[in-house]
Parts: structure tokens; C-alpha cells; sequence
């Protein structure tokens, strides 16, 4: 009896010390990321590195909000992940409604149709896409990062699987009382595929909020720059001067992190969700 | 008198009206059905169905200076046969697969299963290995670059506590794409531990209390159960990983960049796009890298489908 309590208690000793050895790797990088951006250049550049700063150099933040329109990237950013999370929750559940719980002639050729999008790498689409936004003159426009985002094969398949697993009984009901497959789909289908929503909203939230690529392909003036790409360019300018570099690093993911803090559980359901449909 | 015509009459005229009925109720479901795919299929079709059918058109042309092309037939493709730089960041992209695929998926398994014991601080545990998955690569990269900084960094300095002098991290071309792939494994172990912490909490219990019965240890336990029952979820994940890992861009961009020595055995097929495509107005040899890619992503996957049947296991 002893030797099991012993080893049963030795057993949960490791577990924790893996675990706690992984978790401060996780971190680390992102401590000596505030820490650096509270030093002085000289600071930041001892050897051997000072750990915690003599005084707290607030003013690097201030600094990266005079040397870039800082609160414009944010601004850009947040408008971008709003209008996109929002106009897929929309846009993806009335489609995956129809594809679920309606008959209809081509349900599945439309279906493929959507699958393919969903098949293929987003570099394919990527240059005909930058060609399109060229021609409705949308470039530096933050239309050109919401628009196309507002249709997702992602969220439609997703959502669909969510509107196939309610029972058929709900909607006869309805149906019986007159409603059509509008009033079904917001007033009965809607509510019940709440985890599915929940799971799409965050996934297109941290999707908008960290993509690189396309609003550096099509956004290039300051105006309608996106936090990724203000980063990309602040780093660009200032090369070796990391408190200022980890300041703006700091302040691009903080909105993030504050959401992360206060919807931990719906950030993790949504992505196990998304992982295991 | 008069009820029992009317009673025989009313029997198919009933059916007639319901027989309509359901002919409008059948019409009025294929216009709510068009009108609520309406807006997501348009959306799709000009934004991605169009430009995928565009993509392969571009790939047969040259582009000029004032965005004006030409057909130009095979000529992209029979270019990438002798593109020795293309053949480079096939071989930096499959690197960089070999490396992140297995040990990301490796690593995250175990985290997953040692978080589903019965332990205290599992929430703890999972929020801070899940921080990296809500953080933008930009930002990623971007620390990682500062603690590879040879000079100054912070993780030559802890080395240099231990007596070793640490390498060039990221400028070095022999280290610089293990450096990257070490900050994808990192940043991806979060967001597969969340999927297997769900797949192993599938597992029924009984499983395992038949197994301790029959007196398994842990790795008989690990080994004969739990990876066996986890195999549908680990393919899931090992398909999603692979297909992530051929389109790395962010982190080589913002880790490396142009003008790094170490660019050349670092740049992936993606950047390599998006060097032909964005900066060298070379679109039509980047269609043509896209088309590639499709073709090389679209063979993986049904490598991984055939392959499957071998060792994924469904109830």
C-alpha cells in the first residue's frame, strides 16, 4: 500500500515537472517580450542581459504610437476581424442551414462546389484575387480585406454539420404553425447551433486579426494597414532597436490576449471543435 | 342526402389541394434554399470558384511590365524543371515538413495525455501552452528573432552559461531553417493538444479499467489503447499539419526576409510565390508555383488517404 501511495505520488511529480518545463518555455518568449519593452536601448543591449529594467520605460509605448499610426492599424484591424466574424456568422449559417435541412435541385454540385474552395491552398486563388481588387480599384481599401473574407467554404461545411446533427422534429413544428425557412432557420436553428457559431466566430476573429499575407498584398499605405503588416514594416524600420520592436509586438497582440483571458473556454471549445468535425 | 355525394366528392379533392400543397411548399423551399446559398455561393464563385480557373489560365501566360500577359503555353512549366532556386524551397519546404509534422504532433500528444490524468492546474496548464496559437506570427516571429539574436539575445546568454557560444540563429544558412522550424513547433503545440485533449476524452473509460485489471502499465496502456482509439483524430491532425506546413510563409517572411544570407536555404515554395507574384511582377511563374502546389498538396492527401487504412482505426 505504501509503495503504490509512493509511486502514484512520484508519477504525479513527473507529470508536473514535464509539464511546468513545457510551460515555461511557452512563456518565456513571451515575458522577455514585456520585459524588453520596458528597457533602454542600452538596457536591452547588455551582456550579460539585465533582467528586469532599473526604471520602466513606459515611454517606448508612447514612442511606437508617435512613430506609426498606431491606433489607425488597430482601428483598421478591428473593423476588419468585426465585419468579417460577423458577415460569416451570417452569411455561412444561412448557407449551411439550406445545405442541411433543405431538398433542393443541385444541393450537391453547389456543395462540391463549396468543398473545392475548401480543398484548395489559398495561394491558388491569391493573385487572380489581388487582380480583381485591382480592377474594382480596392486596393489600400479595407474592402479588400473584408470583402472576400465575408464568404468562407470553412464556416458553410462547418456550420453544416452542426444544422445536420438537430433533430427533424423542431422545424415540422414550425412549419406546421406557418413559419417559412427564414423565421426556422433565426428563430429555431440559430440558438441550438450556438457551439458552432461560437466556434466559427473565434476562429474567424483570430484568423482577421493575426493574417499577414493578403492585407500586406493589398494594403500597403499606412491608412488601411492591418497590425501584422504595421508590425512587418515597423521592423523594417527599426531594425535592432528591440524595446521599441517588442513594445509594438506587445501592443499588436494584447486586444487578443484580453479576449483570450476572458473567453478562454469558448477559445478552447471552438478550436477543439473546429479540429474535430 | 346531400352529405354523402359531397363526402365522396371531397376525398380527391382534398388530395388534389394536398398534392399542391406540397408542390408550393416544395417551391417555396427551393426559393428560401436558393435565396440563403445565394450570397455565400456568389461569394464564392467570383472571390474563389473564378479565380482558381483563372489561376490555371495565368499560368500559361508571361506578364509584362504594365500588367499586360501573353500566352505563352508550357514555357512557366518547363522553366520550373531547370529553376534551381524552385527545387531549393521544395527541399526547404520538405525540411521544414519532416521536421515540424512529426515532432509538432509528437509533442502535443504527450502534453494531451499527461493533461488528462487526474492532476491539479490542468486549466493553467492549457491556457499557457494555448497562448502562442492566439498570438500573430508577426509578433511571434518577431520575439524569436530577438531571443536568436546572436549578440544579444537571450538564449545565446543562457548558453554561454553553460560554456557554449551560440550560433548565428537565424543568419547562419545552416541553422537559420531549424531555427524557424523550432518556432513552429512551439507555436503550433498548443493548438493540437487542444484537439487531441478533446479526441482522448472520447475514449471510453472502460477501456482503460479493463486494462487495469489485466495489470498493463502505463506505456502498454499508452501504446495498445490510447494511440490505437486516438488514430482517427491523430490522421485529422496530421493532414491539417502537412497541408499548413507546404504553405509556411509568415515566419520565414518576418524571421528571415529578404536580404538574409540565410534566405536561399530557408525560403519555402509560398514565399517563393509570393517573391514572383508581389515583388518581381513575374505573376505568370507564380500561377504556375501555385498550380504546383496544388498538385504537389493534392497528391499528399491522397498518399495520407491510401495510407490510412493501415494503421487508423474507426469504431
Amino acid at each position: 500500500m505504501q509503495r503504490t501511495k509512493q509511486l502514484v505520488t512520484s508519477k504525479t511529480f513527473l507529470i508536473h515537472f514535464i509539464l511546468i518545463v513545457g510551460a515555461v518555455a511557452m512563456v518565456l518568449p513571451f515575458l522577455w517580450m514585456i520585459l524588453t519593452s520596458l528597457k533602454t536601448y542600452q538596457e536591452s543591449i547588455h551582456v550579460p542581459p539585465v533582467f528586469i529594467p532599473e526604471e520602466f520605460q513606459w515611454g517606448n509605448y508612447k514612442e511606437v504610437f508617435g512613430l506609426l499610426p498606431f491606433f489607425k492599424f488597430m482601428y483598421n484591424t478591428v473593423i476588419i476581424t468585426l465585419l468579417r466574424t460577423v458577415g460569416q456568422l451570417f452569411l455561412c449559417s444561412l448557407a449551411a442551414y439550406a445545405f442541411a435541412r433543405i431538398e433542393f435541385p443541385g444541393r450537391n454540385v453547389l456543395f462540391l462546389l463549396a468543398l473545392t474552395v475548401l480543398m484548395v491552398p489559398g495561394q491558388v486563388f491569391l493573385l487572380p484575387q489581388y487582380m480583381i481588387m485591382v480592377k474594382l480599384g480596392w486596393l489600400n481599401t479595407l474592402s479588400a480585406v473584408v470583402v472576400p473574407g465575408l464568404f468562407s467554404a470553412f464556416g458553410t461545411f462547418l456550420l453544416r454539420q452542426f444544422f445536420m446533427g438537430l433533430p427533424k422534429e423542431l422545424e415540422e413544428a414550425a412549419r406546421l404553425d406557418g413559419c417559412n425557412h427564414f423565421q426556422i432557420y433565426w428563430k429555431i436553428m440559430l440558438p441550438l447551433a450556438k457551439p458552432g457559431l461560437i466556434a466559427l466566430g473565434i476562429f474567424t476573429t483570430l484568423w482577421s486579426w493575426n493574417e499577414l499575407m493578403w492585407p500586406m498584398i493589398v494594403n500597403s499605405s499606412p491608412e488601411s494597414m492591418t497590425l501584422s503588416v504595421g508590425l512587418s514594416s515597423l521592423q523594417g524600420q527599426y531594425l535592432t532597436n528591440y524595446p521599441i520592436l517588442m513594445a509594438g509586438s506587445f501592443l499588436a497582440i494584447l486586444p487578443m490576449l484580453i479576449l483570450f483571458i476572458f473567453l478562454q473556454r469558448q477559445f478552447i471549445e471552438g478550436i477543439a471543435v473546429t479540429g474535430g468535425k | 342526402m346531400k352529405e354523402i355525394p359531397l363526402q365522396t366528392e371531397v376525398k380527391p379533392a382534398k388530395r388534389l389541394k394536398a398534392a399542391s400543397l406540397a408542390k408550393t411548399r416544395k417551391r417555396s423551399d427551393y426559393f428560401w434554399a436558393y435565396l440563403m446559398i445565394a450570397p455565400t455561393m456568389l461569394g464564392l464563385a467570383i472571390f474563389y470558384l473564378w479565380p482558381i480557373i483563372q489561376n490555371f489560365y495565368f499560368s500559361f501566360t508571361e506578364w509584362g511590365s504594365f500588367g499586360q500577359y501573353e500566352w505563352t503555353g508550357l514555357d512557366n512549366y518547363k522553366r520550373m524543371l531547370e529553376d534551381a532556386t524552385l527545387l531549393q524551397s521544395f527541399k526547404n519546404t520538405g525540411i521544414y515538413i519532416i521536421f515540424t509534422v512529426p515532432i509538432g504532433i509528437f509533442l502535443s500528444i504527450i502534453i494531451a495525455v499527461l493533461l488528462n490524468q487526474n492532476i491539479k492546474g490542468k486549466s493553467v496548464y492549457r491556457t499557457l501552452y494555448f497562448l502562442p496559437v492566439i498570438t500573430m506570427p508577426a509578433a511571434i516571429a518577431m520575439v524569436w528573432k530577438w531571443l536568436y539574436n546572436a549578440d544579444y539575445g537571450l538564449l545565446n546568454y543562457l548558453l554561454s552559461l553553460i560554456g557554449i557560444k551560440g550560433p548565428q540563429w537565424v543568419t547562419d544558412p545552416h541553422i537559420a531553417l531549424y531555427s524557424v522550424i523550432a518556432v513552429a513547433i512551439w507555436s503550433g503545440i498548443g493548438y493540437n493538444m487542444v484537439i487531441f485533449l478533446s479526441g482522448l476524452q472520447g475514449i471510453p473509460k472502460m477501456y482503460y479499467e479493463a486494462a487495469e485489471i489485466d495489470g498493463a502499465g502505463p506505456v502498454t496502456v499508452f501504446f495498445k489503447i490510447t494511440l490505437p482509439l486516438l488514430s482517427p483524430v491523430i490522421f485529422f491532425v496530421t493532414i491539417m499539419s502537412l497541408i499548413g506546413a507546404f504553405q509556411v510563409f509568415d515566419l520565414i517572411f518576418m524571421m528571415i526576409g529578404k536580404g538574409s544570407t540565410a534566405l536561399e536555404s530557408t525560403q519555402s515554395i509560398v514565399y517563393l510565390f509570393y517573391q514572383h507574384a508581389f515583388v518581381l511582377n513575374d505573376k505568370g511563374y507564380a500561377a504556375a508555383i501555385a498550380v504546383l502546389l496544388l498538385i504537389v498538396i493534392l497528391i499528399i492527401t491522397a498518399i495520407q488517404m491510401v495510407l490510412q487504412k493501415k494503421w487508423v482505426h474507426y469504431d
